[in-house]
C-alpha cells in the first residue's frame, strides 16, 4: 500500500513540476529567446500593476505581501493612461473619480487652486510648453515648488530636458511619481506660431 | 531507504521550481511606478526594508499633505526617519497612529520589502534607462544615491 501511495505522489510531483517548467519555459522562450520578438526590452503588459505578492519587491515571507492592497483593485474605475501607473491622476480628480484629502484630518477641506497657465517658449522644434498651475495646485502647495525648485519670476528658471532626466526641476516629480517624461506632448502642447517659424 | 528511491526527475523538478521561485522573488521589474524602497537603517536593524506605495497614498491624500504639511523632502532616503520619530507623531506617525491609518505595531505592513534592496524609486527615469545587463547593478546603485522621490 505504501508503495502505491509513494508512486502516486511521485507521479503527481513530477507532473506538476513538468507543467510549471513547461509554462515557464514557454514564457521565457517567448519573452527572451525569440530574437525577433516585439517589445523585446519592454515590460510585458501582463506584468503591469502586479499585486504585492508577485511584484518582486515585497517579501512573500512577511504578512504584508498578502495583506496589502493590489493596485488593480484600486485602479478599476480610474481613467487610464499609457505609462507610469497607467492611471491619469489629474483626470481622475477632474472627473471626480478621486477626491484625495487636502488636509490630513479634514476630508472636506478644499484645495487652494490657482488657474494660471505659464507658456515657456522652447528653443528647438518641439511645441512650446504650457505649464498649468491648476492641475499642479490640485495636488501641491505653492511652497512645494516655490522658491526652492522654481523661482517665481518670469525668465528666472533655466530648465533643460537633461536636468529633468537627472531628476531636477520638473524631474523632481515627473519621471518618479507624476507622469513620466516619455509623455512629451502632455507638456509640449502649444504649437509654435506659423509666422515665427 | 526513501532517499535512495526518489528518482532524479523528481529532484530536478524540485530544484527547478525553487530556482523559478527565487527568480521571481528577486525580480523587482513588476513593482508599481513610484514605489519607494527605504532601506537607510532597516537592514542594519534586522528588519525588512520599507516599501512605500505612492499610488496607494495619493488616492487618499494630495501630495501637499505629506510633502508640505508633514515635511517629507522630495528625496527617497532624504528624511532621516526612525521609529522614535514615528511614535512621536512625526512623518509616517502623523497618520499611522491607529486613528487615520493603522498603527505602528503592524511592523510587516511597512517593513514588507525583500531584504537587501537599496533605497530607490521604482521605475524612475534613471531606473528605466535601457542599459546592458552588466551595468544594471551600477544603475541601481546610482539611482539609489541620485533619485528624489
Amino acid at each position: 500500500m505504501g508503495n502505491v501511495k509513494y508512486r502516486l505522489f511521485h507521479y503527481v510531483v513530477t507532473l506538476a513540476g513538468t507543467l510549471v517548467l513547461t509554462v515557464n519555459m514557454l514564457q521565457w522562450a517567448a519573452a527572451d529567446q525569440d530574437p525577433n520578438a516585439f517589445n523585446r526590452l519592454l515590460r510585458p503588459v501582463t506584468e503591469r500593476n502586479a499585486s504585492p505578492e508577485s511584484d518582486g519587491i515585497h517579501d512573500p515571507a512577511g504578512y504584508g505581501a498578502a495583506m496589502l492592497q493590489p493596485p488593480r483593485d484600486a485602479f478599476g474605475t480610474l481613467p487610464k493612461s499609457v505609462s507610469g501607473n497607467y492611471i491619469n491622476w489629474s483626470r481622475a480628480i477632474a472627473e471626480q473619480k478621486l477626491n484625495p484629502r487636502y488636509n490630513m484630518n479634514n476630508p472636506e477641506a478644499p484645495p487652494v487652486v490657482l488657474d494660471l497657465n505659464i507658456v515657456r517658449e522652447v528653443k528647438g522644434t518641439m511645441p512650446d510648453v504650457v505649464y498649468p498651475h491648476k492641475e499642479h495646485t490640485e495636488w501641491l502647495d505653492c511652497a512645494n515648488c516655490h522658491p526652492a525648485i522654481f523661482i517665481p519670476q518670469k525668465g528666472a528658471n533655466q530648465i533643460s530636458m537633461a536636468s529633468i532626466l537627472l531628476g531636477e526641476k520638473c524631474g523632481v516629480c515627473h519621471g518618479k511619481v507624476a507622469f513620466p517624461v516619455s509623455e512629451c506632448r502632455r507638456c509640449h502642447s502649444k504649437p509654435k506660431d506659423a509666422a515665427a517659424q | 531507504m526513501m532517499i535512495q528511491r526518489i528518482p532524479k526527475s523528481t529532484i530536478l523538478c524540485g530544484v527547478a521550481i525553487c530556482v523559478l521561485a527565487l527568480h521571481s522573488y528577486f525580480n523587482g521589474a513588476e513593482a508599481e511606478y513610484g514605489d519607494v524602497i527605504l532601506n537607510e537603517f532597516s537592514d542594519a536593524a534586522g528588519v525588512r526594508p520599507v516599501v512605500f506605495p505612492h499610488w496607494f497614498h495619493r488616492i487618499r491624500f494630495r501630495c501637499k499633505v505629506c510633502h508640505g504639511d508633514l515635511g517629507f523632502a522630495f528625496k527617497a532616503g532624504g528624511n532621516d526617519i526612525n521609529m522614535l520619530k514615528i511614535i512621536d507623531g512625526e512623518y509616517c506617525g502623523a497618520c499611522h497612529d491607529g486613528s487615520i491609518a493603522w498603527s505602528i505595531e503592524n511592523c510587516d505592513l511597512c517593513h514588507s520589502g525583500v531584504p537587501n534592496m537599496p533605497t530607490q524609486v521604482h521605475h524612475s527615469t534613471v531606473q528605466k534607462l535601457i542599459t546592458p545587463r552588466s551595468d544594471q547593478s551600477q544603475v541601481e546603485r546610482s539611482s539609489a544615491e541620485g533619485t528624489d522621490d
